[in-house]
């Protein structure tokens, strides 16, 4: 995981439901080529064809708030977004994302610094997300190590990966 | 009023320091938690490949791992058939014996409830955001992704940020035509969609130790969309009757300590609440019906069903009222059981017949409209009065249709008017 992230902005409302993100119609797809396509349907319609990876999103209170569809930061992760920004997540979302390895950062206030387009840097162990354009910017507490370790083995799956392996060499089975 | 906000453990709390093996916990401390019930529904098809590409190849405990289908039961497109083909393989490779197949189906979390696989103290986890039901047991019941269950599954346990403790005191008694569902929506007014994230919300007082099981089950369910970890309610006598005769595994009941620190508390009081309805597109944006009736709103649909509301107690409620009456020209009532054991005793009951003979469609057990991707599914522009739990733009269909939450008695009621209605006119 970079500890600066820059990327161009979309910005997102107040309580985007993850059905706004990927619609129930969506759900028995579980390849995230497919899945990525349909992202942000309803909350941002050109998204899906216009984002490019890098992009970071900056969203407003209780993002994704609704299902526990992991399938939202699947299709994010699919298409590269390089971070998620918000003033505040739900909480199955922030675990989904942080686990498949996406930088997710609550940032209070940080909805209103950005617009789309513009260009937002994040520093992750400093705790700040800025806006290249107009210089302002937001801090944000530090990730606590147990999250950035997760982010740093590039989510969950390498991260048990890693612990039932260390687990098999000292004996024990998987 | 005498009560102590001090030192003390709240319901949460404890429950959190079991399954971590600590002897205290406190709000914010990230804790390992060991897992008492796992729980997949077919988003639990999207565990298998993270938990290959773990490594893995035993499931922890395929004892405490319930598998339960319900978004499209029977499969409604090929998609689904796929994901129920890929849960029955990896569940047979595995060992995983405990799955509610096509014919033995319902709503998963109703699944856990009705076989006692959610007990007193357990920290029970589930690949679907409405888990905080089964919390009415006196558990830690929450909502993961499916990745996190690939983890659950290969470790047993999952880190866990204690949450700090909502308390929601009720006291009074409900009027004639006013129910738990009502509650819950008033209480979801005055805490929002984001009052309660990543929180635990504790339910006390005389209304709710009054309130049956099925009810509990329905005012923890929608603490989901107040954004909490998870409901909670104190265990009690209707608890170890409730679990007398289904419970799977030891219980470990625990109460809140008397002192214990809660991060806020709300007081509400019942006598004289009107019914309660939560308008488009949130499910915070709560009126008393009253308001919304004389709006005279008309609706294309009804729907009766979902995990929140969908029990032989509501279904019966709404059978009474329904019983000699029609439903309205140009709606569709749609009535879905929250289990195929309902289903069977709505059977017994007389009850399929009593909405069947109004006009209504009497479904299998499922999710059915509740989630817009399986059936009964809104139009643009298009009005739904439903039980369920989300009114979200999109959620039933259109991003344009609009729902309104309500009571089982409300929607009923709505049915045989063609528009928003209290049931309290029909009593």
């Amino acid at each position: 995981m970079k500890d600066v992230i820059e990327g161009r902005v979309w910005t997102l409302g107040p309580d985007v439901d993850t059905d706004q993100i990927i619609s129930g119609k969506y759900l028995t797809i579980i390849d995230p080529e497919e899945l990525k396509k349909h992202v942000f349907e309803i909350a941002l319609p050109e998204f899906a064809k216009e984002a490019r990876a890098g992009d970071i999103i900056v969203a407003d209170e209780n993002f994704a708030c609704g299902s526990s569809r992991e399938h939202a930061p699947q299709a994010m992760r699919a298409i590269g977004v390089g971070a998620v920004v918000a003033d505040s997540f739900a909480r199955i979302f922030y675990r989904n994302a942080i686990n498949l390895g996406i930088p997710t950062i609550e940032a209070g206030g940080v909805r209103a610094i950005f617009e789309k387009g513009d260009t937002a840097r994040i520093e992750m162990t400093a705790g700040r997300v800025t806006n290249l354009r107009t210089g302002a910017s937001v801090s944000f507490p530090p990730l606590p190590h147990h999250l950035l370790d997760l982010l740093e083995a590039g989510g969950l799956v390498e991260k048990v990966r890693r612990e039932l392996k260390a687990r098999a060499v000292a004996g024990s089975p998987p | 009023m005498s009560e102590a906000n001090g030192q003390g453990a709240t319901l949460a709390e404890k429950v959190l320091s079991r399954a971590s093996g600590l002897d205290r916990v406190v709000p914010g401390e990230i804790v390992e938690g060991s897992v008492d019930l796992a729980m997949m529904h077919e988003q639990g098809a999207q565990t298998v490949a993270p938990f290959h590409q773990m490594g893995a190849v035993k499931v922890w405990d395929p004892e405490r791992v319930v598998i339960a289908i319900d978004h499209w039961v029977p499969a409604s497109t090929e998609g689904a058939a796929v994901l129920h083909r890929i849960l029955r393989k990896f569940a047979a490779e595995t060992g995983l014996t405990h799955f509610y197949d096509v014919g033995r189906h319902g709503i998963c979390h109703q699944i856990l409830a009705e076989n006692g696989w959610v007990v007193p103290g357990d920290l029970a986890v589930g690949t679907d955001s409405h888990t905080n039901m089964l919390g009415a047991m006196g558990s830690v019941s929450a909502g993961i992704g499916p990745t996190e269950m690939a983890a659950v599954l290969a470790l047993g346990r999952l880190w866990l940020k204690v949450p700090p403790t909502i308390q929601v005191r009720v006291r009074g008694s409900f009027g004639k035509g006013v129910t738990a569902k009502d509650l819950v929506l008033r209480i979801l007014g005055e805490v929002r969609t984001t009052g309660a994230t990543y929180k635990a919300v504790e339910f006390s007082g005389p209304t709710v130790r009054g309130l049956s099981m099925p009810e509990r089950f329905t005012i923890c369910n929608m603490t989901t969309e107040m954004g909490a970890k998870t409901g909670i309610v104190g265990p009690d006598e209707k608890t170890f009757e409730y679990l007398a005769k289904i419970a799977k595994h030891p219980m470990h009941p625990m109460t809140a300590d008397a002192d214990a620190h809660y991060e806020r508390t709300i007081d509400i009081d019942v006598d004289g609440m009107p019914p309660m309805v939560a308008c488009p597109y949130s499910p915070d944006n709560v009126r008393p019906l009253t308001d919304v009736v004389r709006e005279h709103v008309k609706v294309d649909q009804a729907f009766l069903g979902s995990c929140t509301n969908a029990r032989i107690e509501d279904l019966r409620e709404g059978a009474a009222l329904m019983k000699g009456r029609k439903v309205a020209p140009g709606v569709r009532f749609i009535v879905s059981p929250a289990s195929t054991p309902i289903y069977d005793q709505c059977l017994h009951e007389g009850i399929i017949e009593i909405f069947t003979d109004a006009g209504a469609v009497f479904t299998n057990s499922s999710c059915s409209a509740c989630f817009g991707g399986n059936m009964g599914i809104l139009a643009p522009e298009e009005v739904c009065a439903s039980s369920s739990n989300r009114n979200f733009p999109g959620r039933m269909g259109a991003k344009e249709a609009r729902i309104y939450l309500m009571s089982p008695a409300a929607v009923v009621a709505t049915a045989i008017k063609g528009e928003i209605a209290d049931p309290r006119e029909l009593l």
